[in-house]
């Protein structure tokens, strides 16, 4: 699961949905693997206003991840003055696309659940009584 | 032929033998692919989107959100659910590109509000009319209700979703289609080949107040 879904993804249970402490997932003895994939630049750069920064921070850091900077970066730092992929552009396309999250678990800040993660796959079935 | 939605719940009908047949059958491969390719059309998506794949199966939808070429607004990135572990399998074996959760789409869409562009489904929602079990939480009406509330939620303003489905008759399209109008969409249901035994049924839904920066 790469860190951009990570970025998205909240708890299931319903009793979490507006509760700010459902989201991020926090990672717990995750593995992290590298799948290269084609840079996509005009992709990161409409993703860049969706992204929580401060999710991204928080996620960075539970990971033992380098620190991101303090603010995200804005959209003219994604090109070089030649208007080739600057350096931000090909950290952020290494961070959000290629990094995934392969095994591990995910856990809600709020009920305290924890999704497992499996070959790169999180399983959110919740049994009926905590839909 | 039978439906295979009323003899198993999704997650067992499609077991390892069925997902492999589906995912291999070409004459399934191409039907799906050409419905992908009428969802895609409706979405008329402009640039490179963050896309919820709802039933993502053995991810051949996927594969073409992919592969979309740049004239035609792509590379897409996308997001699948899908409650069948056995589809998922399928998935990993043919490395596809996006992410994958194991989940049951009636028990709601697990992102936060505006998290995706659009939002496409290939055969996937008429599954939702079944009821999981006898418990009350588990009837059709509050599984419908939770995951077009959530699908609502999870597209930015101005988005939109495909939905290509399989009603059994007309009460469930009917049933199906003002779940989605309760939740806040714009609703409509696109035919194509009318009243012939290939009939397809697109819902297609709008999420309203788009934005600028689109
Ligand atoms: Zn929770």
């Amino acid at each position: 699961m790469k860190l951009l879904t990570l970025n998205f993804l909240t708890c299931a249970r319903k009793t979490c949905k507006s509760t700010a402490a459902a989201f991020p997932l926090h990672p717990k003895d995750a593995e992290l693997e590298q799948i290269e994939i084609d840079m996509n630049p005009l992709f990161v750069k409409n993703m860049l206003p969706r992204l929580e920064w401060e999710a991204m921070k928080t996620l960075t850091q539970e990971l033992g991840l380098p620190a991101l900077p303090a603010e995200t970066p804005a959209p003219e730092e994604l090109t070089t003055e030649d208007g080739e992929a600057s350096q931000v552009l090909k950290d952020l396309h290494v961070l959000l696309m290629e990094t995934s999250v392969a095994s591990g678990k995910l856990v809600c800040g709020n009920c305290g659940h924890e999704y497992a993660v499996k070959e790169g796959i999180a399983n959110f079935l919740l049994p009926s009584h905590m839909v | 032929m039978s439906r295979p939605e009323d003899t198993l719940p999704p997650d067992l009908f499609y077991n390892d033998v069925e997902s492999r047949k589906y995912t291999t059958s070409s004459r399934i491969r191409s039907i799906q692919a050409s419905m992908t390719n009428r969802a895609l059309e409706l979405l008329d998506l402009q640039h490179s989107s963050f896309i919820l794949d709802v039933g993502c199966g053995s991810g051949l939808s996927g594969e073409i959100l992919t592969n979309t070429e740049e004239v035609d607004g792509g590379p897409h990135t996308w997001v699948g659910m899908d409650i069948s572990s056995s589809m998922l399998s399928q998935a990993l074996e043919r490395d596809v590109e996006g992410d994958m959760l194991l989940a049951d789409i009636g028990q709601g869409v697990p992102f936060r509000p505006g998290s995706f562009d659009a939002a496409i489904s290939i055969s996937a929602i008429q599954w939702l009319c079944n009821a999981e079990s006898t418990s009350e939480e588990d009837a059709p009406d509050r599984r419908l209700k939770r995951f077009f509330d959530g699908l609502y939620a999870s597209l930015k303003r101005g988005g939109k979703a495909v939905c290509q489905f399989y009603p059994k008759n007309a009460a469930q399209r009917s049933m199906i289609s003002s779940a989605a109008i309760k939740a806040g969409f714009g609703a409509g249901i696109l035919e194509d080949d009318p009243e012939t035994k290939n009939v397809k049924l697109y819902l297609v839904l709008t999420v309203g107040g788009g934005d600028i920066t689109g």
